[in-house]
């Protein structure tokens, strides 16, 4: 069954309150959760802003991820200006590649082996802590904490020097900025590549006991695909936690009775990881996938090669999910969310994004328990262009 | 209540293992799950539900005998 189809809307990114999604998102959720969307280079596809579409998108394999048929929602995005695959970039290969990937990796990523890494990632919370004391207030949260610190990590993890962290923060900046220019994307691109490339060679002549050495060994990957992996993991290794880190803090300080409330009950943790994850959504610009055969998704006819967007910030909010969605609830069984994706491109780095959080928001509060904004939360500025949301800065003082 | 495991299927996301430890692991190779109770006790069963629930890929399923 089929209905008239509203006009095409465009992917809404503009937020009247810095920790809601756009206010449109709700209205068309209430309405109809899939409508007809124009995308920026004129594609009309769709947009899916429920619960249950989202999920459903996501976990069906009559969907496709691969970078060559999709469309960019806003802007001038990596697949406008290269439409290529990238050799072993997995997020935008399907089965069977991306099995092969996910296959090799999932094994480095488990639960245990994450929680192997809190000692290292206790120390290097501890160091930056000490760091920022000795600074003294006030400090850049975001420069001196959020982002130092999921960077050491995943660098330790895959053996990247982070000696080099402002080459490669720079570049994967620049890859995230919607308002990038088609030539600066490429440049951070093929910037990024070279690096990589180079540090892929120099470990395999000399290896040592990490990650990207671990692929080589391994065999059956040629080094353009070590790279593209390499690539992938460095930048979603660092990006979406330090968001995830700084805009968190921001969001516990905007809610005191919830800080208070953690603060009480430090064993409230876990939970609070999931509930700032399902409230934030810090990924506010899709995912795309493109249909590769004729469908329907909640009464609407896709066709073939038409590509749906999803919102995960709307699916995260939906009333159908969960009671009272725009309220911050540390409390809440918050799992199901969508914020790591969902079905088999739900994200590899999970488990240690979540081991990072609850020890670093923690940790932060217990050693500045005055810890508060240093200057009016309004001035804060905010990542709206930017493909990942989240702060730029963070002034603080203790 | 018996639980069934694709590995076939199974992404290594580890939602199972965070949510139900008693009940699943996973593969030190591969990351794949690993069933530790196939029939969980009255007391693991909706831990068990949740665990079935959270699996992005689908490969877990849960029948009543």
């Amino acid at each position: 069954m089929t209905h008239a189809e509203s006009h095409p809307v465009t992917y809404p990114m503009f937020r009247e309150s810095p920790l809601d999604p756009p206010a449109e998102l709700g209205r068309w959720r209430e309405e109809d959760p899939v409508r007809p969307m124009v995308f920026a280079d004129g594609h009309i596809g769709w947009l899916a802003v429920s619960h249950a579409a989202v999920r459903a998108v996501l976990a069906d394999p009559r969907f496709s991820t691969r970078v060559e048929l999709l469309h960019p929602p806003v802007g001038q995005r990596l697949s406008q200006v290269t439409r290529r695959v990238m050799p072993g970039f997995f997020i935008r290969l399907d089965p069977p590649e991306h099995t092969r990937f996910r296959k090799l990796l999932t094994g480095q990523f488990t639960v245990r082996r994450m929680k192997q890494l809190e000692p290292r990632i206790e120390k290097i919370t501890g160091d930056r802590l000490d760091a920022m004391e000795s600074g003294g207030a006030p400090a850049d949260l975001v420069k001196d904490f959020a982002l130092p610190i999921p960077s050491l990590v995943i660098c330790e993890l895959l053996g990247v020097p982070y000696s080099d962290h402002e080459r490669f923060q720079r570049d994967s900046s620049a890859l995230l900025n919607l308002e990038s220019s088609p030539e600066r994307v490429r440049d951070a691109l093929d910037g990024l590549a070279a690096y990589l490339g180079d540090l892929v060679l120099r470990k395999h002549d000399d290896p040592g006991d990490d990650l990207i050495s671990g692929l080589i060994a391994a065999g059956g990957l040629t080094v353009e695909e070590i790279t593209g992996a390499s690539l992938l993991l460095l930048i979603a290794g660092h990006e979406t936690t330090a968001n995830m880190l700084a805009l968190g803090t921001y969001t516990l300080l905007r809610h005191p009775d919830q800080l208070a409330a953690l603060r009480d009950n430090p064993a409230l943790i876990d939970t609070t990881v999931e509930e700032l994850l399902r409230f934030l959504s810090i990924v506010h610009l899709g995912p795309v996938r493109a249909a590769v055969e004729d469908l329907e998704l909640e009464g609407h006819p896709i066709k073939a090669g038409q590509n749906v967007a999803l919102s995960l910030a709307a699916a995260n909010r939906d009333p159908a999910r969960y009671d009272a969605p725009d309220t911050l609830d540390i409390t809440r069984d918050a799992l199901g969310h969508v914020s790591f994706g969902h079905g088999i491109h739900q994200c590899l780095g999970q488990q240690l994004a979540r081991i990072e959080m609850r020890i670093a928001y923690p940790a932060l509060f217990r050693r500045f328990p005055a810890l508060q904004l240093a200057v009016p939360a309004d001035e804060i500025p905010l990542r709206s262009k930017m493909a990942i949301y989240g702060v730029h800065q963070l002034p603080v003082t203790w | 209540m018996r639980i069934t495991a694709d590995t076939s299927r199974c992404i290594g996301a580890g939602m199972c293992v965070l949510t139900a430890p008693e009940l699943f692991d996973q593969n030190d190779d591969d990351g794949t799950v690993i069933l530790l109770e196939e029939t969980p006790s009255p007391t693991s069963r909706d831990t068990a539900r949740r665990a079935v629930r959270s699996c992005p890929s689908g490969a877990l399923s849960i029948s009543d005998d």
